[in-house]
């Protein structure tokens, strides 16, 4: 196997005293997806914000493509934020601009493309999440499974090389979320590298290679779900998992 | 530019003035607060229209134009009315009611303040009013309030709380705009500082020092009405 | 009403052009001022907070007049004292350009806090997702955050409008010929100061109610759908 595209090293932060991410390091391959579970506020969203660097990490590093974060200028890390796309809980759309003009605010500011091109971008990012009839309402005008979709295509317009995905679903009603899983399968299908952070594991069993198992800032447990969620496993993921679909029926 | 003597003479000169202005912007605040309350009150509770019509007049009237308008009319406007006036009341043997509106530079800042403050508060109360649920209404009716019942005891203390920031921001205000007393030749803290500067040529330190009294005014004022806002806050309240 | 004449018509519409100028300019100086100090308060380092804070104190605490005294019977002496001694001529400092000074900066202090509040009422998610996308702190702010600022500060706006039309008035003491002004002239020279003055109140309304209506209309134009008039929700 070659170099891992996306390698995190050793990243600690401590937040208002408390220390949320200790000394966590991993990998991801090619054409990878790797899902994050764990108790809330087990340190996940920190973690990926750290590996895109909205949030500093206090100790460690983080390689793209074999290239260090932490030895980047404050400018290059501009550059460096979109060869990663991120996708929030809360879709964070921008409330001023309708779907299509989401999608292409960056392309236009960032990537310095022209007006028309941009749109044009933004159209064929909005159908590929089969929104393409929604591409001038605004935020405010759309479901949230609608919202999500659209900040998945306005990630997926700047061509990242890997996708980080916070609990992509968590905000949605239920009858929503299959909506936006689906558009993640399909990604996932064309070779796109992805974290996700997540509490669908019925979902992510199936698409993942590896779980990752976080809590107290830290990797309590990783590896296939072949083995952790292997029935009689006894791992501390398949009783997290467990006690999740206890909460939340079998397709939770 | 640091000159001791010069501080001594404008202390005192600056300090009275000072006291002129608490004595024009206290009843000012205080008869204004009660206007804005009575006010707003009828123009938030559902009174019928031809009551609350010149009560929404009153409040565009001090709200619309400039408040040195609202002073000149009242300074110099109103002794044009009593003239127009006193023949009539003469002609009648009627006693000379007329004499009032001749008003002294005091008295017109204090009147047109209340009225112009009122106005405001009047409209911070009123929304308060509105925005109470109105299932509280009916509660208080199915436990048999009378309608002052209802006002005085469920209204008003939900209205002036919620109120109470847009009211405290208004009495700042107040303490600001009580300085155009001047241009009646009121002799308050600017009327103070402009003869002396006028007399010394001193204009930078005078109204510099001036500025730093009023600033001390709205400091203190902000002060007190936070105290009261915390003193007689309910946990909880004001959030939904 | 023989003393009522075109030339005194002409005369005020004078005012009101001046007084047009007066605000105008100080409010687009409240504008640009503002907004930089709204960013940096909200956006930038503590230390540069707290700068701002003091500002907007001293100039919500000071009223105009004195302020307009401080600065044109004061500074601006003392500005034109510094310039014969550097340039060896005379500047005249008009009373204009120490009222809209004055205007302007106490704008400043007002507009700052009503950007503060549009500012701190859009999720802070979206600054996020602006950096995710690869822009800078300040070009996020400029693309992303600003224009819905400003959008949702129009109301605000246009209160802050009819309270600095109101206070333009003020200027008339340092001897700007602004509407106040050529209406006190006219009642003292026609000993008709309750017609003057009433009128004068009605020239302010009618003005107000233009601006607040030209504001609103503007704001309908470009407000975005969907989003609530008090602001964005999520």
């Amino acid at each position: 196997m070659n170099q891992p595209i996306l390698e995190v090293k050793n990243i600690s932060k401590t937040l208002g005293g408390k220390l949320i991410l200790d000394d966590v390091s991993l990998s991801l391959n090619r054409g990878e997806l790797k899902v994050l579970i764990g108790p809330s506020g087990g340190g996940k969203s920190t973690l990926l914000q750290c590996i895109h660097y909205l949030i500093n990490p206090d100790k460690g590093d983080v390689l793209l493509e074999g290239r260090s974060a932490a030895e980047m200028g404050r400018r290059n890390i501009c550059a460096f934020r979109q060869e990663i796309g991120m996708i929030f809980q809360d879709f964070n759309l921008f409330d001023h601009l309708n779907a299509e003009n989401n999608v292409a605010v960056a392309l236009r500011k960032v990537k310095g493309l022209t007006k028309e091109a941009a749109l044009k971008r933004a159209r064929q990012e909005l159908e590929r999440v089969g929104l393409a009839d929604k591409a001038t309402l605004y935020p405010a005008q759309l479901s949230g499974g609608q919202k999500q979709r659209v900040s998945i295509a306005r990630a997926l317009a700047m061509d990242p090389k890997v996708m980080l995905l916070d609990e992509p679903t968590s905000a949605l009603d239920p009858e929503l979320i299959g909506e936006v899983l689906n558009v993640i399968v399909d990604l996932s299908k064309s070779g796109m590298t992805m974290l996700m952070a997540t509490h669908q594991i019925g979902f992510a069993r199936h698409l993942t290679s590896e779980i990752i198992f976080m809590e107290r800032g830290g990797i309590a447990e990783a590896g296939p779900p072949s083995v952790l969620l292997a029935e009689g496993s006894c791992s501390r993921t398949a009783d997290f998992c467990s006690k999740l679909t206890e909460l939340l029926g079998k397709n939770g | 530019m640091i000159d001791l003597a010069y501080y001594q003479e404008m202390i005192p000169e600056l300090t009275r003035g000072f006291w002129l202005s608490v004595k024009i912007i206290v009843p000012s605040a205080t008869l204004g607060l009660i206007i804005g309350v009575l006010v707003g009150a009828v123009r938030g509770m559902e009174y019928p229209r031809f009551l609350v019509k010149p009560f929404n007049v009153y409040v565009s009237l001090v709200r619309g134009p400039a408040l040195l308008v609202q002073i000149f009319v009242c300074y110099y406007g109103l002794p044009e009315l009593a003239m127009l006036v006193r023949p009539f009341f003469e002609a009648h043997g009627l006693p000379p009611v007329w004499k009032i509106l001749y008003l002294s530079p005091y008295a017109a800042s204090v009147l047109v303040f209340s009225l112009c403050s009122g106005g405001y508060h009047s409209e911070y109360i009123r929304g308060a009013i509105l925005s109470i649920k109105k299932g509280q209404f009916l509660a208080a009716e199915a436990l048999g309030f009378t309608k002052r019942q209802m006002f005085w005891t469920v209204v008003i203390p939900q209205a002036v709380r919620r109120a109470w920031p847009g009211c405290g921001n208004e009495v700042i205000y107040l303490i600001k705009y009580s300085s155009l007393a001047f241009v009646v030749s009121a002799k308050e803290l600017t009327g103070a500082s402009m003869s002396l500067a006028n007399s010394t040529f001193r204009f930078t330190e005078t109204f510099f020092a001036a500025g730093l009294y009023y600033l001390f005014l709205v400091t203190v004022a902000t002060w007190i009405l936070n105290r009261l806002e915390k003193a007689y806050a309910i946990p909880g309240f004001g959030r939904a | 009403m023989a003393d009522f004449s075109w030339s005194t018509v002409v005369y005020i519409l004078g005012g009101v052009g001046m007084t047009s100028v007066l605000i105008i300019s100080a409010m687009l100086i409240g504008l640009a001022i503002g907004t930089v100090m709204a960013s940096v308060q909200v956006y930038g380092p503590a230390w540069s907070g707290r700068m701002v804070s003091l500002y907007v104190w001293f100039f919500r605490g000071v009223p105009i007049l004195v302020l307009m005294f401080l600065f044109h019977f004061g500074l601006a002496g003392l500005v034109e004292e510094a310039y014969l001694y550097f340039f060896k001529t005379r500047l005249r400092i008009p009373p204009l350009a120490s009222a809209i000074t004055v205007l302007g900066l106490c704008s400043a202090a007002y507009q700052s806090q009503i950007f503060r509040g549009a500012m701190q009422s859009i999720p802070a998610g979206q600054l996020k997702a602006a950096k995710a996308l690869g822009m800078s702190g300040p070009q996020a702010v400029r693309v992303i955050i600003l224009p819905q600022v400003f959008r949702i500060s129009i109301p605000a706006w246009s209160n802050e409008y009819s309270i600095m039309l109101k206070d333009s008035a003020i200027a008339f003491v340092i001897g700007v010929s602004e509407i106040m002004s050529r209406f006190k002239a006219v009642a003292t020279t026609t000993h008709r100061h309750l017609l003057m003055y009433i009128l004068a109140g009605a020239l302010y309304f009618i003005l107000t109610w233009i601006g607040v209506k030209l504001l609103a209309a503007l704001y309908n134009k470009i407000r975005t759908p969907g989003l609530a008039e008090t602001g964005p929700s999520n």
